[in-house]
């Protein structure tokens, strides 16, 4: 059976892959919304603490013996008391200028990151094994589906739902709302804004960690890896607008697939198509599919 | 980000720039290495040509590599493979880098500010892309031995000392003609932009075409700069085009003083001249010594070298004023 020309198992292979990839997209451009919207920082290093998971996870197994599902939880952590710890000690100087010098410093510090990692693990990347309860294969009749593939799309979808139901359905996230509506007068009325702050920025760090470990098993771990991703889900950002939060998962699981399908069919194309979707939203709806024009 | 108009003007007059120049002239003589001048100049015009943008229109593109690769990549195979001459190469180049900014341009100020630079990103990006697959680029291994021939036929370019000069004098118009455009009725309302967008739209200013033509000059003078650096060291490769080099031009602009004149230029010879200090040296460091030079910069130098200098300046007339 063929669709246009390609092996139907090709044609879902790829779909498959590029679900893969716009989880990881849903999944860092739902942190950069939710830290632009109460930090006002478009942060750059997003693709560095993504990196720094999936080496936590990688070292982890390697000199420490700490498997997969371990590290799915500790990666976070760790990576968001790093996040904390940057928020603390350097976010906090710019909330109150232009919000390009929060990109040029995030900048700074994935360059930083990317410095260190490169000086210790080299460029060649690591290979990180699939976990094993999550090995081989199922066959579905028409395809044969990688089961570690199928985790990945399941588990992001979660998170990222689970992300969404925090800050729209909970008293917590209300008070995210509130933060970003208005900072000030939600520190009148006595929550601790600061903190709200700290934690926002850490938990997005803790999410593109996740990413970052969910990752691991597909690709290389490279001290590259964050960079390379980042500039797309810039573009994802922009193509989505950071409105909403639903629109953000949207978006990033529907490029992925645009990008994958683009691999089958005309791949040279494959690593600019999603800049190209980007020069044509701006040009028909600037604001972005989901955004609202501020 | 408002800074005061020209660095000189609270010095002592045309001293200080004349006296630069005059090092500049008597540098290679002073044992100082022509290629790595030449080299730094090239970078020089590149952050003054961003700092058009960044300094004086208030716009952040985060994708100025694109240009000067495109520009470097142009002229490079015009002149090895399709044998022009130095000049018309450089021009085509020129040409190229500018054609790329009008249609980058016409995308990115669709949108302002910090969007504004994600889409430079990501645009300078595809051009990456684009220069990483085809055929004519050489793809990981760039461009090599581009050849730097002769100067309208007659003075060959070949002889370090001799390009130095042109490449210098090159240089010194690119900065007057920078200065003109800043100081000109175009560069009071490209300020006026800066300050406050809705009151120049308020104004009845044309503001999209305004920042247009602002980002198309910026990107033709980064081609201007990409192209005779082809030439000053004979290749093109995708270090040209890549964003770590567009990140490296904001960072000497940054660092120099952005929306100043001399500050790029400052800006640039340090950086420049730091990598070449440290890559024997420090090897991977480089790129950590220069995230952390990023970070100092944001957090506690915003007015980079000049601005804080003529910060300096301003408060101790204060203080004699008031005594």
């Amino acid at each position: 059976m063929d669709i246009f020309g390609i092996p139907i198992q090709a044609f879902l292979g790829q779909l498959l892959l590029g679900l893969v990839n716009g989880s990881f997209y849903a999944m860092l451009s739902l942190g950069l919304a939710v830290i632009f919207g109460l930090l006002g920082i478009v942060n750059f290093a997003h693709g560095a603490l993504y990196m720094i998971g999936a080496y936590v996870a990688w070292i982890g197994l390697d000199r420490f013996g700490i498997n997969y599902w371990v590290s799915l939880v500790l990666a976070p952590i760790v990576v968001g008391v790093i996040g904390a710890m940057i928020e603390r000690t350097l976010l906090r100087h710019l909330y109150r200028i232009d919000p390009i010098y929060g990109l040029l410093l995030t900048f700074g510090l994935a360059l930083i990151a990317e410095g260190i990692f490169r000086f210790y693990f080299g460029v060649s990347g690591e290979s990180y094994p699939v976990p094993e309860q999550l090995a081989g294969a199922t066959n579905l009749g028409f395809m044969v589906l990688p089961n570690y593939r199928a985790w990945v799309v399941f588990a992001s979808l979660v998170v990222c739902l689970g992300t969404w139901f925090l800050i729209e359905r909970t008293r917590l996230g209300a008070y995210l709302r509130a933060g970003t509506e208005n900072p000030t007068l939600v520190q009148a009325f006595g929550v601790n804004v600061p903190v709200l702050v700290m934690l926002t920025y850490a938990a997005g760090a803790g999410l593109a960690a996740l990413a970052g470990v969910l990752a691991s098993p597909v690709i290389q771990v490279t001290p590259l890896m964050g960079s390379n991703l980042i500039i797309v889900v810039f573009a994802v950002v922009v193509i989505g607008g950071m409105g909403s939060i639903l629109g953000s998962i949207l978006t990033g699981l529907g490029l992925g697939v645009i990008e994958g399908l683009t691999k089958v069919f005309y791949p040279e194309a494959s690593n600019i198509v999603v800049f190209v979707i980007m020069a044509i939203v701006l040009m028909i709806r600037p604001a972005g599919l989901f955004g609202r024009e501020r | 980000m408002s800074t005061a108009q020209s660095p000189w003007r609270h010095l002592a007059g045309p001293a200080v720039p004349l006296a630069v120049l005059a090092l500049l002239i008597a540098a290679p003589f002073l044992g100082v290495y022509p290629v790595f001048m030449m080299k730094a100049l090239c970078y020089a015009m590149f952050a003054c040509a961003f700092n058009l943008l960044l300094g004086y229109t208030g716009l952040l593109s985060f994708g100025h590599a694109a240009f000067f690769g495109a520009a470097a990549y142009s002229t490079g195979w015009l002149v090895r493979t399709a044998g022009w001459s130095p000049e018309l190469g450089v021009l085509a180049g020129v040409a190229v880098a500018a054609g790329v900014g009008l249609v980058v341009g016409l995308i990115a100020i669709r949108r302002e500010g910090i969007y504004f630079a994600m889409i430079t990103l990501a645009m300078a990006q595809m051009v990456y892309f684009v220069f990483l697959q085809a055929p004519f680029t050489g793809g990981e291994d760039g461009l090599q031995g581009v050849p730097r021939g002769k100067l309208f036929g007659v003075i060959p370019l070949g002889d370090d000392l001799t390009f130095y000069f042109i490449v210098l004098a090159v240089f010194v118009a690119v900065f007057l003609f920078i200065v003109r455009i800043v100081r000109s009725p175009f560069g009071q309302v490209l300020k006026a932009i800066r300050e406050n967008e809705p009151r120049a739209i308020s104004l009845g200013y044309d503001v999209a075409r305004y920042k247009l033509l602002a980002f198309v000059l910026s990107t033709a003078l980064a081609g201007l700069a990409g192209a005779i650096k082809t030439l000053v060291l004979g290749f093109a490769s995708l270090t040209d085009a890549h964003w770590t080099m567009s990140g490296e031009v904001i960072l000497m602009t940054l660092l120099g003083g952005m929306g100043t004149f001399a500050g790029p230029v400052i800006g640039a010879f340090t950086i420049i001249g730091l990598q070449n200090l440290l890559a024997d040296r420090v090897g991977e460091w480089v790129t950590v010594i220069i995230g952390a030079i990023f970070v100092i910069c944001v957090v506690a130098f915003r007015r980079g070298f000049v601005g804080e200098l003529l910060a300096w300046v301003q408060r101790r007339k204060k203080a004699l004023a008031r005594s």
